[in-house]
C-alpha cells in the first residue's frame, strides 16, 4: 500500500527531537491554513527502491542548457537506454524547485514532455509521467499549472490497463486538482468524474488508493457542493465507494482511508445524503465501525485512527438525516453493538489521539439523543461509569459527556433510577466547582433532570436522604461562592 | 477508562437492540432557566469542530506521521522476454512487463497495428477506420461519437467531433488519439499508410511516433506516396487476422 514513502528528502541523520519539532511546525502551519480555509496538501509518490538504485538522493539543479540537452536526447536519441537515462536525469533534476522553474520557462519543454508521455515507448512514458508528477507536486502555482496541457492525456490513460502508470497519473491529477479552481474548471468538462467512475473498477489496490486520493482532493474543493458533488452522486462512484468500505478480509486500510474521507466530504456538504442512505451507507458504515473496534483490540496498528475519524463523522452526520429515522426499516441503525464498538474506540482515542474524543462523543450524542433503546443500552451495558472517567480530559469533552448523560436522564424516572446510584452524583458535584461556565451549566442541567425524575424513596442505595441533602448543601455553598449559574 | 469486560463479548455477539425502558417526560423539564433538549447535531464541512481531525488527515497526506502499513519490496524475477511475435524486449520485473505489454500490445488494432491507450479508443478507431458499414451509415446520420467517457454526443463528421472536443471538453486541438481519416479511402489502404507513417524501423507496431509530431508533414503528401499497391478489400488472407508484416523496413517509400 505504501511504497516505502518516507517523505521528502529526509536527511539521514535526523534525530527524534528534530522530527517532533518538524511535525509541530507542520501541524501549526496546517491549523493556520485551515482557519484561513486554505487547507491543501499534495502527495508525492516517489519510489524509494528506484531512488536507492540511482545512488542516493542527491538533487541536482539543472540549468537551461542541461535541460535542453536531456530533452533532446530523450526525444531523438538512437539508443533506447540513452533516451531513458536522459529522462531519468531530467526527472531527478526536477525534484528541485529551481530546475522546475527553469523547465517551465523553456519554450516547448512541456510540449516535448507530453509528446514523450504519449509515445509508444513504455519506459519513456513512465519517466515522462514521473517528471510531470514532480512538477504537479510543486507549491508554485505556475509550475503546477504548466502541466495543464497534459490533463486530457492523463484522463485518457485512466482507462488503460497498466496499473503503475495509472497510479502515477492519478496522483498527478490529484495534485493538480488542489492547485486552483482554474484547473478544476478544465478537468470537469474533460470528463474527470466519468473517468474516475470507470477507473474505480480496477482490481489493483495501489490504483484504488490513488483514485481515492484524487477524488478526495476533488471533493474538498470550495466549489464542490455546487459543482462537483452532484456529478459524483449522479455517477456510479458512491456505490463503488461503499463497496470498497465493506468490512471483511478484502478491506484494505490505505484504500479505505481515502474513500472514507471522500464519503465524509460528500456527506458533510449535505447535498443529497438521503441518496447515500438508500444505497446502504448507514449499514456499511455501522458494520465498518464494528470491524474497526475489533481491529483496535487486536493490533497496535498505527494509523487506524485515520480511518476511524472519517467513519465516525460520516455516521454522525448521516444520523441527523430524516431518512435515517425510518424505524424498522433496514437502514435504521439500532444495533447496540455499535455502542459497544464506540466505547472501545473512545478508549482507543483516549490512548492514541485524545483530540478525537469530541468527535466520538458527538456520535454518541447523535446515537442517544432520540433513541430510548440506545439510552437503555448505555445503562444495561454498564457504560455510565466509563463515561464519567472522561470528565477530567478537557472542557469540550466534559460538556459532551454531560450532554450524553442528559440525553439519558431526560427520558424520565425509569432512566434516572439507574443514574442515581454509583459515582455519578459525587462526580457531578465535583464538576460544579470548575470554572468553565459551559461545563457547569451542563452539570446543572443534568442535576435538574436528576432531581426532577428522582425515584420515589430517594437514594435508597445511599441510605436515608444523604444524597439529596448533600446535593442541597453543595449547591447552597456554591451559590454563595458567587457562581451566577448556580443561583 | 476501564471498560466492563462483558463489552468485548457483546461486540462479538449477535446483532440486537435493547428493549427500551419506558419514557416518561415531565412538562417541567424544559422550563426556564433550564433549557436542555436532547437533539442531534450536525456539523458542516468548514466547522472548527473538525479542525483536529482535518489536521491529522493532512499530516498523513504529507507523509509525516506513520504509514498505515508497509508494502513488500517489488520482487525481481529472472530475466525474460516479451512473448509477442516480433517484440524482443527483456524484463526482470513483472510490473515493467505489464506496463510494456499494455502500452505496446494491449489495445492494438489488428487491421493497422496501431496501439491505443484504452479499449474504448481502440473500439472507436476500428469502427471509424475499418468498418465499411460505419461509412455507409455515416452518410445518413450522426455516427462519430464523442471520445470523452460519459458524453453521449454524436457528430456527422470527425471534424465536428473534434470541434466539440475542443470547445466543450477543453481538449487540445492536436489531441493525439483523434487523428481523422482523410477522404473516403477504403479500409485496405490504411495498412499501407500506417507503414508509411512509421519512421524509426524499430517501432513496428506503433501509432504516430511522438517525437516527429511537431514536424510531421501534413497527411496529404504521405498519401500520395502510397497509392500504389492496394489489396482489394474483398481479399482477406486470414479471416480478418492482422496482415502481419513484421518489419516496416520492407515497406519502404515507393514513388
Amino acid at each position: 500500500m505504501w511504497r516505502g514513502r518516507r517523505g521528502l528528502l529526509r536527511p539521514s541523520g535526523c534525530g527524534v527531537e528534530e522530527l517532533r519539532c518538524r511535525r509541530r511546525e507542520r501541524e501549526a502551519a496546517l491549523r493556520k491554513a485551515r482557519r484561513e480555509q486554505q487547507l491543501v496538501s499534495k502527495r508525492l509518490l516517489r519510489d524509494e527502491a528506484t531512488e536507492e538504485a540511482e545512488g542516493g538522493r542527491v538533487v541536482v539543479i539543472l540549468g537551461e542548457a542541461q535541460i535542453q540537452e536531456f530533452l533532446r536526447l530523450a526525444q531523438r536519441g538512437i539508443e533506447e537506454k540513452e533516451r531513458e537515462r536522459a529522462l531519468v536525469s531530467l526527472r531527478r533534476g526536477l525534484q528541485h524547485p529551481e530546475t522546475q522553474q527553469t523547465f517551465i520557462r523553456l519554450e516547448g519543454s512541456i510540449r516535448t514532455l507530453v509528446g514523450l508521455l504519449t509515445s509508444n515507448k513504455a519506459l519513456l512514458q513512465l519517466e515522462a509521467a514521473r517528471c510531470l508528477h514532480e512538477l504537479s507536486h510543486s507549491e508554485q502555482s505556475a509550475v503546477a499549472e504548466a502541466c495543464l496541457p497534459a490533463t486530457s492525456y492523463l484522463l485518457t490513460y485512466l482507462s488503460g490497463h497498466s496499473s503503475d502508470f495509472i497510479e502515477l497519473c492519478l496522483y498527478t491529477l490529484g495534485n493538480l486538482i488542489v492547485e486552483s479552481e482554474a484547473v478544476r474548471r478544465q478537468l470537469l468538462p474533460q470528463g474527470i468524474v466519468p473517468a474516475l467512475a470507470a477507473c474505480i473498477q480496477s482490481p489493483h489496490l495501489t490504483v484504488l488508493e490513488a483514485l481515492g486520493y484524487a477524488l478526495s482532493q476533488l471533493l474538498q474543493a470550495k466549489e464542490a457542493p455546487e459543482k462537483i458533488i452532484p456529478l459524483v452522486l449522479g455517477s456510479t462512484l458512491p456505490q463503488h465507494i461503499l463497496q470498497l468500505l465493506q468490512p471483511g478480509p478484502k478491506l484494505n486500510l490505505g484504500v479505505a482511508v481515502e474513500f472514507a474521507w471522500c464519503l465524509h466530504y460528500i456527506i458533510c456538504s449535505q447535498v443529497n445524503n438521503a441518496l447515500l442512505i438508500t444505497q446502504g451507507a448507514l449499514t456499511t458504515l455501522g458494520l465498518l465501525l464494528l470491524d474497526l473496534a475489533a481491529a483496535v483490540q487486536r493490533t497496535e496498528d498505527a494509523g487506524l485512527e485515520l480511518l476511524v475519524c472519517p467513519v465516525v463523522r460520516c455516521l454522525s452526520n448521516l444520523l441527523t438525516e430524516a431518512a435515517a429515522e425510518t424505524v424498522g426499516g433496514p437502514m435504521h441503525l439500532q444495533d447496540e453493538r455499535v455502542l459497544a464498538a464506540l466505547f472501545i474506540l473512545l478508549q482507543f482515542f483516549l490512548h492514541k489521539q485524545p483530540s478525537l474524543l469530541p468527535e466520538g462523543l458527538w456520535l454518541l450524542n447523535n446515537l442517544t439523543a432520540n433513541s430510548p433503546s440506545f439510552c437503555t443500552s448505555l445503562i444495561s451495558l454498564d457504560l455510565i461509569e466509563p463515561l464519567l472517567h472522561l470528565l477530567s480530559v478537557s472542557n469540550v469533552v466534559s460538556v459532551l459527556v454531560l450532554t450524553v448523560l442528559c440525553n439519558v436522564a431526560e427520558k424520565g424516572p425509569a432512566y434516572c433510577q439507574h443514574l442515581w446510584p454509583g459515582l455519578l452524583l459525587p462526580t457531578l458535584l465535583d464538576t460544579l466547582a470548575l470554572s468553565d461556565t459551559e461545563v457547569v451549566g451542563q452539570s446543572v442541567e443534568l442535576l435538574q433532570l436528576l432531581f426532577l425524575y428522582q425515584p420515589g424513596g430517594v437514594c435508597r442505595t445511599q441510605g436515608s436522604n444523604f444524597g439529596v441533602s448533600y446535593c442541597r448543601q453543595t449547591l447552597y455553598r456554591l451559590s454563595h461562592q458567587g457562581s451566577p449559574i448556580i443561583q | 477508562m476501564q471498560l466492563p469486560p462483558a463489552l468485548h463479548a457483546r461486540l462479538a455477539g449477535a446483532p440486537g437492540a435493547a428493549a427500551p425502558l419506558p419514557v416518561q417526560r415531565d412538562a417541567l423539564a424544559g422550563n426556564a432557566p433550564f433549557r436542555f433538549a436532547a437533539r442531534q447535531v450536525r456539523f458542516p464541512r468548514e466547522h472548527e469542530f473538525f479542525e483536529d481531525g482535518d489536521v491529522q488527515r493532512h499530516l498523513y497526506l504529507q507523509d509525516v506521521i506513520t504509514q498505515v502499513a508497509a508494502e513488500p519490496e517489488r520482487p525481481r524475477v529472472p530475466e525474460f522476454t516479451c512473448q509477442v511475435a516480433g517484440c524482443c524486449q527483456a524484463f526482470d520485473a513483472l510490473e515493467d512487463y505489464e506496463h510494456h505489454y499494455h502500452t505496446l500490445h494491449g489495445n492494438v488494432c489488428s487491421y493497422c497495428r496501431r496501439a491505443f491507450p484504452s479499449g474504448h479508443l481502440l473500439d472507436t478507431h476500428i469502427q471509424e477506420w475499418h468498418d465499411s458499414l460505419f461509412q455507409i451509415l455515416a452518410e445518413r446520420q450522426d455516427m462519430y461519437q464523442c471520445l470523452v467517457e460519459g458524453c453521449t454526443e454524436k457528430f456527422r463528421t470527425s471534424r465536428d467531433r473534434k470541434q466539440h472536443l475542443v470547445a466543450h471538453h477543453l481538449y487540445p486541438a492536436d489531441f493525439r488519439f483523434d487523428k481523422p481519416r482523410k477522404g473516403s479511402r477504403p479500409a485496405s489502404q490504411v495498412s499501407t499508410e500506417a507503414a508509411g507513417e512509421d519512421r524509426a524501423p524499430s517501432e513496428g507496431d506503433a501509432m504516430e511516433v511522438c517525437s516527429e509530431h511537431a514536424e510531421a508533414p501534413p497527411e496529404p503528401p504521405r498519401e500520395r506516396r502510397v497509392y500504389g499497391h492496394r489489396v482489394p478489400s474483398t481479399i482477406c488472407f486470414g479471416q480478418g487476422a492482422s496482415r502481419g508484416f513484421k518489419s516496416t523496413k520492407k515497406r519502404s517509400k515507393r514513388p
